[in-house]
């Protein structure tokens, strides 16, 4: 046969493309369920870890029910709009931050640990190379930081990567997002070499520049985006 | 039996190791050699991932070869090579989201790895498959081992451990040791490789040039 013929190589690439692309479609939704699966044990595993909880072989989701409370979407009034269970977890952050502030539903994670409430902010920003995003939990306060957990889709490994590691996420834990007259300030992420001497400050990651920028950026959007729900003082709150 | 080990099996195996190397001989494979290896465990999954990958195209590619169109060869190749990518890349996703998580943008740059299209074109277009399959082995382990020399310095000298636990030791940076943090940078990998490069070369005479 001859193998370079006109048609016989429009033939072989029609059937080698629809094969291939066969393949691929059967192996995608064979395994989708089993991705979305571990899409949301990820997601419930972020959570977990803005709570300093350690999960090295435990089963996440059990965990995620015994830790998580109450779920709560609030606007950006901090009105709250759905309390049920799962409510903050369907809602995709990323997409509410686009919308206007009188559209926006913002999911809140309420959390007892060791009796204390806190509670579990979503974070969703741009690094460098491209997203990067995490959950910041408060304390009863809605105030200081008792925890967060931060991850990247694509930092320098070595660099701006290493804001998924717990040597930096544990600089946050202490820090104050409210100003001494209450009002929202966030944290300011510094040029490593300038000592943190603050508790609105944290010490940014050498060579990683842009991206501990980039954290500090999205603290602050996102953070921000709660500021009614921190004038809402319970049990023994200042103001 | 005999013709699974025969000598010519051997040194398709044992040529990519060292004498004809696909990083310090040929230098392909230069870019993910740079982007992965500033620290150990990267590089170890990379290279694994490179090895498989490149051993079963392999053998895919030699199943097909003498039906191929010699015009599209360069794209059929490439789909090849895309399409197990990316079942590699589901399925790692599937079972393994840790490791997939990890590797994140790494995986879906098997493609673009030089190494895979040099061994398809060179070598699978014109032998038999398990030929093929064990020349795939031989560059993928030639490839992966050269990665975790290179990340294994970087890492040591760049954060201070290997594999992600602390080697050196707090005392010694107490004595005013301290990182080198340009090892975390690309250039540094470049001229580890370009080290390796000039050890080899010294030790094996014949590939010096006249």
């Amino acid at each position: 046969m001859n193998t370079n013929s006109n048609g016989y190589t429009v033939i072989y690439a029609t059937v080698m493309v629809i094969i291939v692309a066969l393949m691929l479609a059967l192996v995608s939704s064979a395994l989708k369920d089993t991705q979305t699966a571990n899409v949301e044990l990820d997601k419930k595993k972020q959570i977990l870890a803005s709570l300093n909880i350690d999960l090295e072989g435990k089963d996440a989701a059990t965990i995620y029910d015994e830790y998580i409370v109450e779920e709560m979407v609030v606007n950006y009034e901090a009105e709250i709009l759905d309390t049920t269970k799962f409510c903050a977890f369907k809602i995709d952050f990323l997409k509410e931050l686009a919308k206007s502030d009188a559209e926006k539903k913002l999911p809140i994670y309420v959390a007892k640990v060791d009796g204390k409430t806190k509670y579990i902010m979503s974070m969703k920003g741009t690094g460098l190379w491209g997203p990067i995003w995490g959950y910041v939990a408060l304390n009863d306060d809605k105030n200081s930081i008792f925890g967060s957990y931060f991850s990247h889709a694509s930092e320098t490994p070595g660099l701006g990567a290493e804001i998924a590691y717990k040597p930096f996420q544990r600089t946050l834990i202490d820090k104050k997002i409210l100003g001494t007259d209450l009002t929202f300030k966030s944290i300011s992420v510094l040029k490593p070499d300038n000592k943190p001497n603050s508790e609105y400050e944290i010490d940014g990651i050498s060579g990683g520049t842009i991206t501990s920028k980039a954290v500090e950026k999205m603290i602050f959007n996102c953070l921000g985006q709660y500021k009614a729900f921190y004038d809402i003082k319970v049990e023994g709150g200042a103001k | 039996m005999s013709k699974l080990i025969s000598e010519k099996t051997k040194e398709v195996f044992l040529g990519p190791l060292s004498k004809n190397n696909p990083i310090t001989v040929q230098v392909l494979g230069i870019c993910s050699a740079l982007a992965v290896t500033s620290k150990l465990e990267p590089a170890l999954v990379m290279g694994i991932s490179v090895t498989i990958i490149v051993a079963f195209s392999n053998v895919i590619i030699s199943l097909l070869r003498n039906t191929i169109p010699n015009r599209i060869r360069i794209i059929v190749q490439l789909v090849v090579v895309a399409a197990l990518v990316t079942v590699v890349s589901e399925i790692l996703k599937a079972y393994a989201y840790d490791v997939s998580v990890q590797l994140s943008v790494y995986i879906g740059l098997i493609i673009t790895n030089c190494i895979l299209m040099g061994r398809l074109e060179a070598f699978a277009m014109g032998n038999k498959p398990w030929e093929s399959f064990v020349d795939g082995l031989g560059n993928g382990f030639g490839y992966a081992w050269i990665l975790v020399a290179v990340a294994f310095v970087r890492e040591l000298l760049g954060s201070g451990s290997l594999l992600g636990f602390k080697v050196i030791p707090q005392s010694v940076y107490d004595a005013g040791y301290m990182n080198n943090g340009l090892m975390m940078m690309p250039p540094m990998a470049l001229i580890i490789v370009a080290c390796i490069i000039w050890i080899h070369r010294a030790r094996n005479k014949d590939l010096q040039e006249k």
